[in-house]
Parts: structure tokens; C-alpha cells; sequence
């Protein structure tokens, strides 16, 4: 799809908003600041100034594919609309009692998450399914129109309606939408059972809810874009980036907002996907560290972890179950409290804590000298003597050391009795410390290493740590890409053209009924088809099946793929065996001889080939040693604290921009970028890669 | 110590907290019971050669973590550790010498590094059945209550003692479930040992002895220094509960004396001859852990922060029950202690304490079947169900705090998450119709307590079933502070009509349905200084009545549902003259 023709991908983020243009082998990029009042302005403004750049007009672009927050910020600002629940008798509160645990266990003044529909908007009606979908108690249609006047009164602009068992049988709720949306017409009106058709309410009416309540403001966004595209010109489609990775229509986007919250980081986890398939990396971790936070996430076989289910807008921002939950079909990442700009000092304890507090970009750091009084990590590395305080930013900003020093020893090296350079070694081993734990945990929840896997570091921050990082982890590689800074943007376009369905059907394998699952499966792998046939036409479709299943009585349930084609007889043994490999795969053992397994809900994925990095060359071996063939400019030296020493040492700096594929180095040595510097610690070897990725290498002790 | 070593230490101690962390999630996400897998009752920590613990994960239960790492130094009383071998792992239910009751299972497996046992993993979790009368305070004994396992080896050299599965087997209801459990468990601990072995090679570290030491430490430190920062003195507080059949009295002395703090429960109720007994174990557990929330919330569970609080209570009483008294029950009776130890705090840092809560969960046991009812109602009912049994988890409202509400149906002081009623259904015969927020439960204050749920289950088809009561505050509410109202007390009865009682079992009759209603938390300050603008916010969510907040509140609405700001003033001055 699309050969020849320009590629366009805009992420709008809440701070900039990047984008990239590929046409052929060129790449040309753009950031300006978001434009929060009307996003699609500097949409337009990135996009033009590419198209000008390139000597290209509109009809020469063949796609747009455009990720944004906007859903994501309406959420956490509680900025959507009026939404009203209609619910099922009886679960009037269940959206705001959730699972009823805290968030912290000591803390006498812990909060909880506000809910999107507050208890006078939520309106019950009496109706019932039992698990199975049948109906115990009807709904009718006089049981709608009682509530009418309730939900008229309470200023509903936008609708979720989700009932009790609704995945197991949306009669009721298509009954409701039909009724209501007849007597309301200009309602917008949200089904759980076609949200997210899984079982556990609060996390299915949570999502519906979150669906309605950025649905109207995100149907407005949308038709201006596109609406603003014809107007210039463009006859391409225009195409958006979801939570999981794929790329869907304007249509249904506006249809299912709520599966847009995490487009920006997905763009940057498909970045990595991409960069991971253009080396023929096979199991990669992208390690995505800018101001505030750092986005990890695993890949292997190139392709990136999914889950179901997400939390947005945490009271305490990296900690679970302090979020509204979400179950939607996402790129499964950990997002932790460390970046640049995390916040450094001591705690009750005398140990150094970081974050997850950030300085962000105002005031920012103590070194950008714009009133920021506080240590935070950036000052740490401007301290290390790993960042230039006249290169930062391209030179377009000097920093203060001085004001950085002052800070870090007022913070930490005076209340730990510590020198200034232990004080910034110790912020940041403190922060990678944070980061590698999230990692650990992250990878022992789906029961796979991580010392194996290659690390993928992008973002403003993360080649400053990769090295550090890298060495906790245990992992001996890290790869930094070219264009890390809009590595979002550029994820965009290497996204394949897919949607997922996931459902809730239950079934034992020892009592598998096959003929009825084969109609539940046909009927989504219809519906995902239709998706992705209105944006990639007669394109070329893969069907990825996949089960959730546990043992008959577990309660988390694990994703296995399970082959396509008719489910006959024998499936459910075969089904068994498939779950027992894979239980046996995450937790080392299994236990099929004492207990069956069961399938809880069902995945089907449809979607075309991901779009390769026309750049990035395939990895060839292992970097050469000589160095003759890079002959760029002599570096210039200066001191850098490197963590294998105490005090600082001398340590090369070569600008990565004039390096040529083929030239390598052996740490300390930093290679400076206008964004960013990569810092190739002491036991590291780094080498420039055809296309222009730098490749780090441990070597061996 | 260099300032190297200073950094490394922290690394350790981070580390240490990640890898029990790690540890926790396994057996969360392998476990077969409800209980575990659901909603989190379960504990897991890393103790060092001579049993103190290091580091707990913060996903665990207080009533279990305290207890457990008391119960490590009996493990090693049986089995000394260099006793031990790679591939052993012990196991007790034990409740004198664990976590108070035959559910809470604890398993131990050492860690090996370097040729030498290096350090200890451990978790507790709660198993739905374990045999005997099943979870509830009907016995007498603890002999009826299930089969108790004294400490013994689960696993000998990585073979596990099919022996003690083999008669756990036939002692329980749901076999599968309880296997599946151990083996979680078990699961758990080798990947905490695995991620401490790791932890070891990768900082060059023979043991966690002396970084033991500097983390137990640090944490005590930082406790003693908090304790140092109150007034000293003595402060009693006083309390009564529902009890079994008769009322309970719970009396504490909590003396501050100089960087620690010490609880006598002395005055407190005998007894009780039904299982709501606890062990002291379970009485240290709580009781720390109400003082831990006040004094030092940020300090990280281990043996060092543990150490400065002192409990005792007579023994043969309620609190510190002797073998063979009943124990079952135990948490609806522990879960109030930290209540207690506020009402203590209250007279020494009123600004942190809030006021009661509706403090233990309420868990209804239910039990389906011909066999779980009485055989009169099993004759009479046209529907009979399977056998099951099921733990249901809700929780009632906290107190309200000094400057917050209450938080409604969150459970305090326990952590454990309540199951999804989709999910229930799914796995069991039972419909819960009704599971909502209780209006008007929540006790006024100028910081409103939490409200409690009321609750609607029924048998499917209506089939009859029976409840293991376990619920309390049904008879004394819980208590406002500082001027603030008490919150609504608990009630349990038939959908049609008929009270039950707050602790035993009993059947609902075919096509009848069970009807709980929990406690509401207690105000904190008075409920005429609340804000009007937020009485008014109460009143359109149905939180409170119009008549409530014109009554106890002080605050007159229009009809639209605004404050009359003119009438709430001469209102409220009103009262102030009176």
C-alpha cells in the first residue's frame, strides 16, 4: 500500500507536537509546540512545513496516520462531557466502589480516583442476565422510558449503558440504545458490550464510561482534521493510531475513543518493534526516557506485548490501582516517575529517592537557570560531566552547572554527608535502579527474562542511562536509533493496519463446544476483517487467533495462541496442551494432570504486514574493530564520571552526526546529538551501524 | 563505610523490596483460591539467617506480615538452617505458631547461594478450605475448625512429601483448589530465591546478614526517632463489640515511653467460647500495624520498624487465647485493634487519627448444597445446588479523617480487594442482586465518614444456602471524634424480613435472600462545619438526606438543590446558641 507515495505521521503529545514525512529514501521532520485549543493547527503547521521542505504537494501523500492525547488529557482533566450511566438495579455505585482496596496500605490519607459519571448521573434500571446471558428479569421498553425524565434531568449530552453479564448477551443493552436513542436522538450513546465485551464489571463499565465521555469532544476533533485535510488539498486517508499498535479509520475512532488513550507511546513501542525487525533482533526491550517518565516495554519476535488493560489518570501516578482501568486492547508498558527531570532528594529514611515528581520543562532542572531550585536528574548528568552545558538542546540553551552543583549538594551531598560527585553517581544509580526494578517486575509478570534481550534506548534521556541501565539488567547490547527524538511520529508509520476484537465466551476444554465457539469466533474475525477492509482495501490480511485461558478456578488468565481454521472435536485437548506449554513457559511448571483449563475470552486480531524501516540496514555481524573507515573530525576530551570509577576521568566526545557507519569506540566516550548524548560507559563498546544506529556492546569482564 | 558502600546499600535494599515483590506476584497470579488470586489476601517476605525479616512486599495483608515474621523463628526452632537443604520446604498452618487461624497457610523455602543456605523465603496465604467445620466461629475447639500441619517439610530435596498432600487430600472440600495453592506457593518462593541469589552474585554479597543489618537498622531508626517525637505517657481507651453472643470488651494502655511504644490489652474480655479468639501472634500483628500508620506510615515493614512496639495481653483473654479455644473467626475481632490503638493516639496526635471505621471485613462464607443447610429447609426447597463453598470480601466505610472523608466501601485495615460479582457468578450457583453504596450510612462530621454497602445475594433458582456470619458493629456503631456523629451500625437479615444473627451459621430458606448492610464509618469533627456547598453535593448523590443535612448538618437547600446560604447561616447560628 502506498509505494511511491509520501507517508506522513503526526503525534500530537502534550507539550510538542512531532511529525515525519518518509517519501523514498528521504525522512524529513517537524516539531512545533501543541496547540491545545485546536490541535489540528499544528497538525497542519508540522505537516505543511515538511511537504515544503520536500517540494512536495498534498496530492503527492499517500497517508497521514496521526496519534494524540487529546482523549487521554480530556480524561485526566476531566474536561469530556456531560455522561450519564444507565446500569443494571442494584449496581448503581459499582463504578465508583471498585475493588475496594487502597492504594497504599499505611497511608491514613490515601485517595481514590473521582469517577467520570458522578453518583447523580448514575441511574439504575430493572433488568438482569444470570452469566450464561439468559434473561432472569426483562428489560421493557415503559422500564426506559421511567428513566428518560432521570437522565434528561441530569443533563446527559453523552451515554454509556452497561449492564450486569451484558458480554455474554447485549440484548438489553442494544434494546436500551435502540429505545433511547429514538426518543434522544442527539444523545451519543456508548454500549459495554461492544466497548468491551469481557466479563468483570467495574472494569467494563469503567471503560464504556471513559468511552462516552471523550466520545463527543474526540467526534469533533476528528471531523475538523479531516476536514481541514480536504480543504487543503489532501485526498489521502487519514488514518489513527491505537492504544494496541495498529492503525484504524476516522470512523471508528469516533466511534471508540477510548481505544486512543496510549497511541503516543504505542507509536514509540512500534518504533522499537521496527528497529528490533531491522536488525533481526528477536527479543528487544524499548527503553523510552524523556523529561517526566520512561515507557518500557518487551518485544519479541518483533512484536511488542499487548494487554488488555490499562489505568489512566492515577492519583498516584505510577502506582496500580489508583487509576480509572481500562480494558482495551494496549501495548502492554510499564510507565514509571523517572526522567530528566525527576525530582532528587532524601527521604525520612536517609536514602536518595527520585521522583516521580518532575521539574518538567518549567522551571525545570536547577541547571536550566529558570528558577528551579530543586536537584533532579538532568543536574546529576551535568554534574557527571555527561551532558555539554553549552551543546544542550543543540546549543540552543546553556546550563548552569554551577546552579546544578549547588542544588545536588544542598539536596543530597549535604544531608547523606556525601561529596558532589557521589551525590550525582547516586541520583543517577537511584533512578536506573527505579527503572530496572519496573523492568524485573514488568518481565516476571509474563514470566519471561531479561538478561537476554536487547536494549532499545530512545528519548531525550535514555542514552544517557542506557549503559547504566543495561548493566542491571544484565544485558550485554543496547541499540540507539537515529531519530530517537520523534521516534513516536516515525512508530506511526511503521504500524500495520489492524484492529482486535476480544470477547468473553467461557469454555471448559474437557466440555468444549466447538460448533458454537467456531460461530463466536467467525462473527468477531467478521467484524475485525471489516475494520481493517475500510482503511487497507483488498490489502493482503493476517488473523491472529488467541485464547485467554487458566485453570478452572484460577482467577488471572494467560494469553495463548491457538491456530486458525474450524474448532473440531478433539479441540479442546488440543487447546490443553497448548495452555499447559505455556503455563509451563511463564511459571516453570504445570499442573494439567490435577486440573483442566478453561477458556475465559477470545482475542482475534486482523491486521496487514507492518511497514519496514527503510533505513535502518540489517545488523551484519558483529561491529568491526577498525576504526580507519570513520574518519570524522578528532574528538574533543573532557571529564566524565563513569560508574566503575570514583572520580572523574578523561573521556572523548565525538559528535554523533559526523560519524560514518563502521567507526567505533571503546568507553568512556560520549557521542554527543543535538537532542541527546549517548554515554558508553567504561566496560562498553559502541559502533556506528549501517543506516546509522549506534550499537553498544558490553564487553567481556 | 565508604560513600561507594553507602550508595550499594541502598541498591540492596531496593532491590531486596523489588525481589519480594516479584515473589508476591507469582503466587498472586498462579493461586487457585478466590481469596488469593482476587483480592490479594496473601503476605510475602525475605528474612535472613537468624529469621528477621528484611523485606516484605507491600501487597500484603497487615494481619498476615506481622504475624509471619514472628513465625519464621519457629520454623527455625524445628529446623535450624544450616539444617536445611537445596529443595526442602516447610509449611505450618499452625495457628499459635503462625498467623492465628488453619486457613493461613505459611511456606518457607531457604535460598542457596555460595554452598550455604543464605537466607529465607517465606509467604502466607489464605486457603479457601482446609477441612474441619470450614471458615467460621461455630466451633468450640480449635480440634473442629481443620487439619492443622505442625511444621514439616512440604518438600524434601525438591520431591514434594506426598504424605502430608495425600492427607490434606482427603481432609478437604476442594482438593484441586488447595493443591494448586501449595504449589503456588511454592512457585512463589523459588522465584524470590532465585531473584535473592541473583541479587547476591550481582553486588558479590555471601549473605544478607550485614546488609540485614544496616536495613533492619536504618528502619528502626527511623521509628525510634518518630516514637521520640511524641509526648510520653500513658492513654487507655476502651471498646465494645458484638461479639459471638454476648458483648466483648477490648481494653488497651498504650504507653509512650521515650523511642517505644507498648500496648497492654489488660481489662480486655476472657475468651470467647466460639471461634473469634486470637492468637498473640495476630493481636501483635494488628496492633503494630495501627501504631505503624500513624507513627511512621513511610517507614518499610521489616523486623527494624517492627522491634519499638510491644504488645501484651493476658493470657487466656480474647486477645492472647490459649490452645485448644477456637480461633477461626479471628479477624473480625482483630481488624478492630488498630481502631482501638487510635482511640489511644487520638490523645496524643489528634491532628493524624481518624475516627472509626467500620474496621473488619465482612466475608460471608457461604456454603451451597443438600448438605449446607438444615434438613428441614433442604426437604422443603424445590431446588437444590451443588456443592460449593465461597468467601465473598466487602468492605464497609472508614472512618472520616482530619481533613478528608471517609473513604466508603475500602476496606481498612485489611487490603483485600473485593471479587467481581461477573466473576463470582461465573464459578458459583449465586446471584448477588444488589451490591451498592448504603445511603445516609456514613456518620456526620465536618469530614464524613465513609458509607457502608448493602448487599443482596440469593441462591440461583433460588436454591437455599447457608452463611457463616462473621460480621460485627452490628450492635455498637462505629464512633465519631472530635464532635463528629457515629456512622449507621451493620445489620444482617432475610430478604423477607427476619434479622440474623452478626456471627454463626444459618440457612436462607428456598427463594429467600441474604441481606447485608455494613457499617458505616464515623464523622470526624462537627458535622454543622462542614461546607455547605459539599452537604448540598452529598444530598444530589443520595449520600445523605435533605432532612439530614437540614437536621444534623445545618443546612438549608432550595429547591433546585443549592445552598440557601441566609437560612443555613441563621440555622447553624441557631444551633450554636443552644
Amino acid at each position: 500500500m502506498f509505494e511511491g507515495q509520501a507517508r506522513i505521521g503526526v503525534d500530537v503529545g502534550g507539550t510538542f507536537t512531532d511529525a515525519v514525512l518518509e517519501v523514498g529514501d528521504r525522512r524529513f521532520t517537524s516539531k512545533v509546540l501543541t496547540t491545545p485549543r485546536d490541535p489540528e493547527q499544528g497538525c497542519m503547521q508540522c505537516i505543511e512545513e515538511m511537504l515544503r521542505h520536500a517540494g512536495l504537494g498534498p496530492d503527492a501523500v499517500g497517508v497521514i496516520v496521526h496519534g494524540t492525547t487529546l482523549a487521554t488529557n480530556s480524561i485526566i482533566e476531566r474536561k469530556g462531557a456531560t455522561t450519564s450511566l444507565l446500569t443494571t438495579e442494584g449496581f448503581r455505585d459499582t463504578l465508583q466502589m471498585g475493588t475496594e482496596g487502597r492504594p497504599d496500605q499505611y497511608d491514613i490519607n490515601v485517595t481514590q480516583p473521582e469517577p467520570l459519571v458522578p453518583r447523580r448521573r448514575r441511574i439504575t434500571v430493572e433488568e438482569r442476565l444470570n452469566s450464561r446471558g439468559e434473561v432472569l428479569v426483562p428489560l421493557t421498553t415503559g422500564k426506559l422510558d421511567a428513566v428518560l425524565p432521570i437522565l434528561d434531568a441530569a443533563g446527559t449530552e453523552s451515554l454509556a449503558i452497561a449492564f450486569l453479564h451484558s458480554y455474554a448477551n447485549p440484548v438489553h443493552e442494544r434494546l436500551a440504545r435502540e429505545h433511547l436513542s429514538r426518543c434522544r436522538p442527539d444523545w451519543s450513546v456508548s454500549l459495554s458490550c461492544e466497548v468491551s465485551p469481557e466479563f468483570r464489571e467495574f472494569e467494563r463499565f469503567s471503560t464504556t464510561c471513559a468511552n462516552a465521555y471523550v466520545r463527543p469532544l474526540m467526534e469533533r476533533y476528528l471531523t475538523a482534521f479531516a476536514a481541514q485535510l480536504r480543504q487543503r488539498g489532501f485526498v489521502c486517508p487519514l488514518l489513527l493510531m491505537l492504544s494496541s499498535g495498529g492503525l484504524t479509520t476516522v470512523e471508528i475512532a469516533k466511534a471508540f475513543p477510548v481505544r486512543l488513550v496510549e497511541s503516543g507511546p504505542a507509536g514509540g513501542a512500534i518504533f522499537a518493534q521496527g528497529i528490533a525487525a531491522a536488525h533481526g533482533i528477536e527479543k528487544a526491550v524499548s527503553f523510552d526516557m524523556g523529561g517526566t517518565t520512561a515507557k518500557i516495554c518487551l518485544i519479541d519476535d518483533t512484536r511488542a506485548q499487548t494487554s488488555r488493560r490499562f489505568e489512566v489518570a492515577r492519583v498516584y501516578r505510577f502506582r496500580r490501582d489508583s487509576g480509572l482501568p481500562l480494558r482495551i486492547p494496549v501495548i502492554e508498558m510499564v510507565e514509571i516517575g523517572a526522567g530528566g527531570g525527576s525530582i532528587a532528594g532524601i527521604d525520612a529514611l536517609g536514602r536518595i529517592a527520585v521522583g516521580p515528581q518532575s521539574a518538567g520543562s518549567d522551571p525545570g532542572p536547577a541547571c536550566y537557570g529558570r528558577g528551579g531550585r530543586r536537584a533532579t536528574v538532568t543536574d546529576a548528568n551535568l554534574v557527571m560531566g555527561r551532558i555539554d552545558p553549552e551543546g544542550f538542546a543543540g546549543g540552543r540553551m546553556a546550563l548552569t552547572t554551577r546552579d546544578a552543583q549547588d542544588a545536588l549538594m544542598a539536596d543530597v551531598g549535604q544531608p547523606m554527608s556525601v561529596s558532589l560527585e557521589t551525590a550525582a553517581f547516586g541520583v543517577t544509580e537511584i533512578v536506573c535502579e527505579n527503572m530496572a526494578t519496573a523492568v524485573r517486575v514488568h518481565a516476571i509478570e509474563s514470566g519471561k527474562n531479561v538478561d537476554d534481550r536487547t536494549l532499545i534506548a530512545f528519548g531525550g534521556a535514555a542514552p544517557l542511562h542506557a549503559c547504566q541501565l543495561a548493566r542491571k539488567l544484565g544485558i550485554r547490547r543496547i541499540i540507539v536509533p537515529r531519530h530517537a527524538g520523534v521516534g513516536s511520529a516515525v512508530g506511526f508509520l511503521r504500524a500495520p493496519i489492524s484492529y482486535e476484537v476480544v470477547r468473553t465466551f467461557h469454555q471448559r476444554v474437557d466440555a468444549f463446544e466447538a460448533e458454537a465457539v467456531n460461530t463466536v469466533i467467525r462473527d468477531m474475525e467478521d467484524e475485525a476483517k471489516g475494520y481493517v477492509r475500510m482503511a487497507a482495501g483488498p490489502a493482503a490480511l493476517s488473523i491472529r487467533r488467541q485464547a485467554y485461558m487458566r485453570y478452572q478456578g484460577q482467577g488471572h488468565e494467560i494469553a495463548v495462541d491457538v491456530p486458525n481454521g474450524r474448532f473440531d472435536a478433539s479441540a479442546g485437548a488440543g487447546l490443553q496442551a497448548l495452555f499447559d506449554e505455556e503455563y509451563r513457559a511463564v511459571f516453570g511448571r504445570d499442573i494439567g494432570t490435577v486440573a483442566a483449563a478453561e477458556v475465559v475470552a477470545w482475542r482475534v486480531t486482523a491486521g496487514t504486514a507492518p511497514f519496514p524501516d527503510p533505513f535502518s540496514g540489517p545488523f551484519s555481524g558483529p561491529a568491526r574493530a577498525d576504526a580507519s573507515r570513520g574518519a570524522a573530525p578528532a574528538p574533543i576530551s573532557r571529564p566524565v564520571l563513569d560508574p566503575a570509577f570514583e572520580s572523574p576521568v578523561a573521556c572523548a566526545v565525538h559528535d554523533r552526526e559526523t560519524l560514518e557507519s563502521g567507526f567505533s569506540v571503546s568507553g568512556p566516550a560520549i557521542l554527543a546529538e543535538d537532542e541527546t548524548s549517548t554515554v558508553v560507559d567504561v566496560r562498553f563498546e559502541a559502533a556506528v551501524l549501517p543506516g546509522g544506529d549506534v550499537e553498544l556492546r558490553q564487553r567481556a569482564p | 563505610m565508604t560513600e561507594r558502600d553507602e550508595i550499594r546499600n541502598q541498591m540492596v535494599w531496593s532491590r531486596l523490596i523489588s525481589a519480594i515483590e516479584e515473589q508476591a506476584q507469582t503466587v498472586i497470579r498462579t493461586a487457585f483460591s478466590q481469596s488469593v488470586r482476587e483480592c490479594g489476601d496473601l503476605s510475602a517476605g525475605v528474612f535472613n539467617r537468624r529469621g528477621q525479616m528484611v523485606a516484605q512486599a507491600v501487597t500484603g495483608t497487615p494481619g498476615h506480615v506481622n504475624s509471619m515474621a514472628i513465625c519464621i523463628g519457629h520454623f527455625l526452632e524445628a529446623f535450624p538452617i544450616d539444617t536445611m537443604r537445596p529443595g526442602d520446604v516447610f509449611v505450618t498452618n499452625d495457628p499459635w505458631l503462625s498467623v492465628g487461624h488453619y486457613h493461613d497457610v505459611t511456606v518457607v523455602t531457604p535460598a542457596f547461594y555460595r554452598g550455604r543456605a543464605v537466607g529465607l523465603l517465606a509467604n502466607t496465604c489464605h486457603i479457601v478450605d482446609m477441612g474441619g467445620r470450614g471458615f467460621g466461629p461455630d466451633a468450640r475447639q480449635c480440634y473442629e475448625e481443620g487439619i492443622n500441619i505442625p511444621i514439616m517439610h512440604l518438600a524434601r530435596g525438591g520431591v514434594v512429601n506426598e504424605d502430608l498432600m495425600g492427607l490434606l487430600r482427603t481432609n478437604v472440600r476442594n482438593a484441586t483448589d488447595m493443591e494448586g495453592d501449595f504449589y503456588a506457593m511454592m512457585a512463589c518462593n523459588d522465584e524470590g530465591a532465585r531473584r535473592l541469589v541473583a541479587m547476591l552474585e550481582e553486588f558479590d554479597l555471601d549473605d544478607i546478614e550485614t546488609i540485614g543489618d544496616y536495613i533492619i537498622g536504618r528502619s528502626r531508626d527511623a521509628i525510634r526517632t518518630a516514637i521520640r517525637a511524641l509526648p510520653d505517657g500513658r492513654f487507655r481507651h476502651a471498646t465494645e463489640l458484638d461479639g459471638f453472643d454476648e458483648p466483648i470488651r477490648i481494653c488497651a494502655e498504650l504507653t509512650v515511653d521515650g523511642d517505644a511504644v507498648h500496648v497492654d490489652y489488660t481489662g480486655s474480655s476472657p475468651a470467647s467460647p466460639f471461634g473469634i479468639n486470637l492468637v498473640h501472634n495476630f493481636s501483635l500483628a494488628y496492633t503494630a500495624f495501627g501504631v505503624n500508620c500513624i507513627v511512621g506510615p513511610d517507614v518499610p515493614c521489616n523486623a527494624g520498624s517492627l522491634e519499638p512496639i510491644t504488645v501484651s495481653a493476658p493470657p487466656g483473654s480474647i486477645l492472647n487465647a490459649l490452645r485448644p479455644r477456637p480461633v477461626s473467626a479471628r479477624h473480625v475481632i482483630g481488624q478492630m485493634l488498630p481502631d482501638v490503638v487510635f482511640g489511644c493516639l487520638a490523645q496524643v496526635v489528634p491532628e493524624r487519627v481518624p475516627a472509626e471505621g467500620a474496621g473488619a471485613m465482612w466475608n460471608p462464607m457461604i456454603r451451597g448444597g443438600a448438605t449446607a443447610v438444615e434438613p428441614d429447609i433442604a426437604a422443603g426447597a424445590a431446588v437444590l445446588s451443588r456443592d460449593y463453598d465461597v468467601i465473598l470480601f466487602n468492605s464497609g466505610g472508614s472512618g472520616g479523617r482530619p481533613a478528608m472523608d471517609g473513604l466508603s466501601t475500602t476496606a481498612f485495615p485489611s487490603g483485600v480487594r473485593t471479587p467481581p460479582v461477573e466473576a463470582v457468578e461465573t464459578s458459583f450457583p449465586l446471584l448477588v442482586w444488589r451490591k451498592e453504596y448504603r445511603e445516609g450510612s456514613g456518620g456526620p462530621g465536618r469530614c464524613r465518614g465513609g458509607l457502608g454497602q448493602r448487599l443482596e445475594i440469593g441462591g440461583e433458582d433460588g436454591a437455599p444456602f447457608s452463611v457463616a456470619a462473621m460480621f460485627d458493629r452490628t450492635w455498637r456503631a462505629p464512633e465519631g471524634r472530635f464532635g463528629g456523629h457515629e456512622g449507621a451500625p451493620g445489620q444482617v437479615r432475610l430478604k423477607s424480613g427476619r434479622r440474623l444473627k452478626s456471627k454463626g451459621r444459618q440457612s436462607v430458606p428456598y427463594n429467600d435472600r441474604l441481606v447485608l448492610e455494613l457499617p458505616g464509618g464515623g464523622g470526624y469533627g462537627d458535622p454543622r462545619q462542614r461546607d455547605p456547598a459539599r452537604v448540598a453535593a452529598d444530598v444530589a448523590d443520595g449520600l445523605i438526606s435533605r432532612e439530614d443535612a437540614r437536621e444534623v448538618y445545618g443546612v438549608v437547600l432550595v429547591a433546585d438543590g443549592s445552598v440557601d446560604q441566609d437560612a443555613t447561616r441563621s440555622l447553624r447560628a441557631e444551633s450554636k446558641r443552644l
